[in-house]
């Protein structure tokens, strides 16, 4: 046994130990554990994004542009860099909600993230998941070799006996109805499946923050 | 059957307590369970081993140290493969919490006794977080110097002379292969629909379990040339590496053990409810 003598592991692992205090029962350590989490994280992405974006995309681009008397307009050298001004007048418009009266204006710069994000989102989902699913959907039923065949089989009966599940302009009676129940079944494994890796990514934080008592404190091996 | 309704009685912490023992006890005391590489795995690993020696990766680490488990043991693996293949490294990553997580991993692989001589800027550069999701991946396309014009480290992305490995990247085109390591937004699921489909760059993912299912059918499409899902994913590509003991592979025997007694309490909690009655719907 090698106990760590890091400062910063044994607050790690003491917030570890106030944060599992909490399956015994709610107490001061674990709310101590929570709201210093809470304060870091809202602290740390703030100073993240002030550096990251902020500092690096609007400000130094454009103080180096004005204190080197560089075109602020230089297109054959691909720099668009006085564009730059829109979004950071933008960004300033979205505190307008903090003033009441002129609140209003912040509804323009959500606008336009709201419409790059809709264009993105929906051009990016056709070509990424509609178009190259429904074609990859597009299956051989007989391949020639009977393994991917009954897979190829599965597959088929698995799409359009979940797609009929949803179907609900008719009573689900007859060929519908166990059609439907049929989906039914292959929704339910695709759940089971869901869960259990959904269980296996729970387990991992466990198994990730027992690693780090054991290794990196107690440092036993 | 009196025990089973008195499980209707159970205090939870003592599913909780032996939870945690039967992932304690074989961390402490390996049982050594045995593992096999599935296609997925053995098709990320062809997949890195197919792209031209010395070639030059994109690398997206999207995640925190949330995820630390599952993903930090796929970095550090599939930085070993790409650098045992001679291969440059720009790492970028769109998750806030991610960028120190992610420093620290590829650290840990470059100080480590093969990988000494990689040097940081030639070899490989983290570029670290930038703000924006999806619009970032739009703006790589158009040019990764403009998308990140600094490096983690402050350099200018355009001073080829602090990073060399620079000079040969302008955009989506420098790159054979992206490889993703994701926690969930933004993503594999965003790459794919946003830069495999548009620029057509082939792409890996090593995600977490809890996304893994979503991803599969972008591998059964060819979306994906390959996929690693959770911790199990990542103990395989140790194992398909020969990397013997290694983090993931250390966490598998209290998985296993883990999802076993998960799989009994499920068992006996029908059980419970069956003999009181319930039919177990709503």
């Amino acid at each position: 046994m090698n106990v760590s003598h890091d400062f910063g592991v044994w607050v790690s692992a003491l917030l570890t130990l106030f944060v599992f205090s909490f399956l015994y029962r709610d107490n001061p350590l674990y709310k101590f554990a929570e709201h210093l989490f809470v304060g870091v994280s809202a602290g740390y992405y703030m100073v993240l994004n002030f550096w990251t974006v902020i500092v690096t995309n609007l400000w130094d681009p454009l103080v180096t542009m004005v204190t080197k008397h560089q075109a602020p307009f230089s297109a054959s050298l691909g720099d668009y860099r006085i564009w730059l001004v829109v979004p950071g007048i933008f960004g300033i418009m979205m505190f307008a909600r903090l003033l009441g009266r002129v609140g209003w204006l912040s509804r323009w710069p959500l606008a336009v993230i709201i419409g790059v994000y809709a264009g993105l989102k929906t051009t990016g989902f056709a070509q990424g998941d509609l178009v190259a699913q429904v074609q990859a959907s597009l299956q051989p039923l007989l391949t020639g070799h009977w393994g991917s065949s009954i897979n190829n089989i599965l597959f088929m009966l698995g799409i359009i006996s979940s797609l009929l599940f949803f179907f609900y302009s008719r009573e689900h009676k007859g060929v519908l109805g166990v059609t439907s129940r049929l989906g039914v079944g292959f929704l339910m494994v695709s759940f089971g499946a869901g869960y259990g890796y959904t269980v296996m990514s729970r387990i991992s934080l466990l198994i990730g923050r027992f690693q780090f008592l054991i290794h990196d404190w107690l440092g036993l091996r | 059957m009196g025990w089973l309704a008195s499980l209707q009685k159970l205090d939870r912490r003592w599913i909780f307590a032996l939870m945690g023992a039967l992932v304690m006890i074989p961390l402490l005391f390996p049982i050594g369970l045995k593992l096999t590489v599935s296609r997925p795995v053995q098709m990320f690993v062809d997949a890195i081993d197919r792209i031209p020696d010395g070639s030059t990766v994109l690398m997206s680490c999207d995640y925190d140290p949330a995820s630390r488990p599952e993903l930090v043991p796929m970095t550090q693996t599939a930085l070993r493969q790409l650098w045992d293949k001679g291969c440059k490294v720009v790492v970028t990553v769109l998750w806030p919490g991610g960028s120190g997580i992610v420093d620290q991993t590829l650290r840990g692989v470059a100080a480590e006794p093969p990988y000494r001589g990689k040097k940081y800027g030639s070899d490989w550069v983290n570029l670290g977080y930038k703000a924006g999701n999806e619009s970032v991946m739009v703006l790589m396309g158009q040019g990764i110097t403009g998308a990140f014009p600094a490096d983690y480290t402050g350099h200018s992305t355009s001073d080829y002379q602090a990073l060399p490995i620079m000079k040969n990247v302008r955009d989506y085109s420098s790159f054979p292969l992206l490889v993703n390591i994701s926690a969930g937004y933004p993503g594999t699921k965003e790459w794919v629909q946003q830069v495999n489909s548009r620029f057509h760059l082939p792409m890996v993912s090593g995600c977490t379990a809890v996304s893994t299912p979503e991803y599969y059918p972008y591998l059964q499409s060819g979306q994906l040339r390959g996929l690693l899902g959770g911790m199990a994913g990542a103990a395989e590509y140790e194992l398909a590496r020969h990397e013997h003991r290694g983090p993931a592979t250390r966490g598998m025997d209290a998985q296993s053990l883990a999802h076993v007694f998960v799989a009994f309490c499920i068992v006996l909690g029908n059980l419970a409810q069956r003999q009181r009655g319930g039919g177990g719907g709503a």
